[in-house]
């Protein structure tokens, strides 16, 4: 095997001129590379989490108790769930600013079927998702039919949805969701028993080997490189050290909310589906390039509707946790920052706002960033003036790295 | 040029055959009645001045343009095209000029593009392979398939277009300057390729504005202008007449010829100045 493979290089191998790195310190190599051309990956976002923590927990030891560390992965996830639709809709190179509204609409839905109409709560939930479909379909159907910028139909779908929000929760203007439902169990006291966190840990390392190595297997039977073995049990190793230690961490305070396990659940599904499915590859293709997607057979609209639908679905879906969250459907729910944050949440995380770039993760590592910022502001007691500047200026610097990178591609043939 | 005129019909069966293919843009007729027959086993070069609608009648015959009007028939089938995904299926494969590749999508991903193989947990190494395979055939000097297109010379990215032209056994290729950008071994490997096709029994429609590639290839030359039909030419036709032809210089022996080729559209007198 081994002499056939030095007689004979592999089929991509073959070019001289390419230095191909190999074990562990090639990998470090590559990753410099990439880095100086502009593929900035998840670095940047890592690189501001280490600083904001540092900062933070010197202002304030409270910052990083596991209790405190708890709370925020509670917060993370309602946002966070938002977020990952702004994911697929950045994906695509479009946006959707009625997100909070949809969530805030989604809550109304939910307390009024639920407590006003006595509805059975999966019922009711079913109901606030499908009309979240609707709305993100309604989009689609602007945007293919009539040539609607999305820019503008989300603008016009946010008034329309917060108008149909307030009509919803009526003069009351809030309904309160029963504490001693298992849906608000879930948005305020849920946590997963230890054992249950630490065997998830344990099964996401075993299943990050065993895919590794499965890869590295096919890939040397049909004669191709294959990454190094070493270099996939390292990878495998490290992230089961990090997120044990993470665990631990938190089982010192409560432990993992069940509600956070949800979030990265569906994270997790996201990135398949985007990076290992026909559709993924298809939303890709469209946000680089959407004439040659539509050339390649691709159904176009089709892909921008699933966006679409994608994204105010799982915006119901985040308002349907925040009602959780807070027990109560107010007209409040869904305004304010909510919007903000998971747009910024996206971009901070790696997802290019120029389409055709951007990963599920980037939608978890972002929405961590914004909620320690706003966790610690709120622990510094600052006013929310002062608060709503600081995380403008952050979601500015991350526009920023987002737009320096790209021209870096550019000029590094990576655009 | 008598013996030109008494040339046998290719033998292979009809392929494609557009009859008073029409297409406007607004103001501006790009097509006009044009006609044009690909044999299977033939290719047919396609030659005409900058904006003649070349890339215009590539564009209705992959799909991406509807014609305003006109006729379509593929293998003895009258068709009309929806999309490109129809052309796609009908076999008719395109190398646009302008490519269209998605530049962040590394060289697999372009090649397979809408073709993935297992849609439901990508078959990366599958289509690893075959695109080395599909590479190596045009003997490109591509590093590495999985570096995004961005990362490519104009040269590599135009035979990742070739390469993904071929991967789905088409019955019709279409190549639209497919050898603008190559260089002199990729531009003989092309030509190899364009001959190999053409054996197996495809039709080839290209695209070239250079004569000399086109004389070693092409077993018909059909010449637009401005949007129309100007006569069809054979390799061995002099320079002098392809060049008068795609320039329209009044060249009576060219306007003879085309009298005698073409069934009259009436509308020869409007071309001079
Ligand atoms: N999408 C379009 N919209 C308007 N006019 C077009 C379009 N595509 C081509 N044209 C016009 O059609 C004519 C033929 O263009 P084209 O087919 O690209 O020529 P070429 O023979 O150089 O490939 C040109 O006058 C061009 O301006
Ligand atoms: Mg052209």
């Amino acid at each position: 095997m081994s002499g056939d493979a030095k007689t004979q290089p592999s089929l991509d191998r073959a070019d001289v001129r390419v230095r191909h790195d190999a074990g562990f310190a090639g990998a470090v190599r590559g990753f410099i590379d990439r880095v100086r051309s502009g593929d900035l990956g998840s670095l940047p976002v890592v690189v501001g989490l280490v600083l904001i923590c540092a900062v933070f927990q010197t202002l304030n030891p409270v910052f990083l108790s596991s209790g405190n560390l708890v709370d925020l992965l509670f917060d993370s996830s309602t946002v966070g769930v938002i977020s990952l639709g702004i994911v697929c809709i950045l994906i695509v190179g479009e946006i959707d600013l009625s997100v909070g509204s949809v969530s805030g609409l989604a809550s109304a839905i939910l307390g009024v079927l639920w407590v006003n109409a006595g509805w059975p709560v999966p019922i009711a939930i079913l109901v606030a998702l499908a009309v979240g479909c609707a709305i993100g379909i309604a989009y689609a159907a602007l945007f293919n039919w009539l040539g609607m910028p999305s820019f503008v139909s989300t603008l016009s779908g946010l008034l329309a949805a917060l108008g149909l929000q307030l009509y919803l929760l009526g003069a009351s203007g809030s309904i309160n969701l029963p504490y001693d439902s298992l849906l608000v169990d879930l948005g305020q006291t849920w946590i997963m028993p230890h054992v249950i966190a630490y065997g998830l840990v344990l099964i996401a390392g075993v299943a990050v080997f065993v895919t590794g190595s499965r890869r590295a297997a096919q890939r040397r039977v049909a004669g191709l490189t294959p990454p190094s073995t070493v270099g996939i049990l390292l990878r495998a190793l490290l992230l089961t050290v990090a997120l044990l230690f993470v665990v631990w961490y938190l089982n010192q305070d409560r432990g993992v909310p069940w509600m956070f396990g949800v979030f990265v659940g569906l994270v997790v599904a996201m990135d398949y589906a985007l990076t290992r499915t026909k559709w993924g590859r298809s939303m890709m293709a469209v946000g680089g390039n959407r004439e040659a997607a539509r050339r390649a057979g691709i159904n176009v609209r089709r892909i921008y509707a699933s966006a679409f639908a994608l994204c105010s679905t799982l915006a119901a879906l985040g308002g349907v946790l925040s009602a959780a969250r807070l027990a109560s459907s107010s007209q409040q729910a869904g305004t304010g920052d909510v919007n903000l944050n998971a747009i910024a949440a996206a971009v901070i995380g790696g997802t290019s706002l120029f389409g055709g770039r951007g990963s599920a993760y980037s939608a978890l590592l972002g929405i961590v960033v914004i909620q320690a910022i706003a966790s610690g502001l709120t622990l510094l007691d600052l006013s929310s003036s002062l608060r709503y500047m600081i995380t403008g200026g952050v979601l500015a610097v991350a526009v920023i790295v987002d737009s320096l990178a790209r021209r870096s591609r550019v000029s590094h043939g990576r655009a | 040029m008598a013996d030109a005129v008494e040339r046998k019909p290719p033998s292979g069966e009809l392929v494609l055959s557009l009859r008073k293919v029409c297409k406007v843009f607004g103001a501006v007729s790009a097509l006009t009645d044009v006609d044009l027959d690909v044999h299977a086993g033939e290719v047919v070069a396609l030659v005409g001045d900058n904006g003649a609608g070349k890339s215009t009648l590539v564009k209705v015959l992959a799909g991406v343009h509807a014609p305003t009007s006109g006729t379509m028939t593929f293998r003895g089938k009258p068709v009309t095209l929806a999309g490109p995904n129809d052309a796609l299926a009908l076999g008719i494969a395109t190398v646009f000029q302008d490519l269209a590749l998605c530049e962040n999508l590394d060289v697999v991903a372009n090649i397979f593009l809408g073709e993935e193989l297992n849609p439901y947990a990508l078959d990366e190494v599958a289509m690893e392979i075959r695109s080395w395979k599909l590479l190596n055939e045009l003997s490109a000097r591509i590093p590495s398939v999985r570096e995004p297109i961005a990362s490519l010379s104009g040269g590599q990215r135009q035979t990742v277009a070739i390469a993904r032209s071929l991967l789905l056994d088409p019955k019709l290729i279409m190549l639209d300057e497919p050898t603008a950008a190559l260089g002199v071994a990729q531009t003989a490997e092309v030509l190899n390729l364009i001959e190999r096709v053409r054996d197996k029994g495809l039709g080839v429609i290209m695209i070239s504005h250079n004569m000399e590639d086109v004389r070693a290839v092409a077993d018909r030359i059909a010449v637009l202008r401005l949007g129309r039909n100007n006569g069809i030419f054979y390799p061995d036709s002099s320079n002098q007449e392809l060049v008068s032809a795609i320039t329209g210089a009044s060249d009576n022996a060219v306007s003879r010829r085309h009298e005698r080729r073409q069934t009259p559209h009436g509308t020869e007198a409007e071309m001079r100045p």
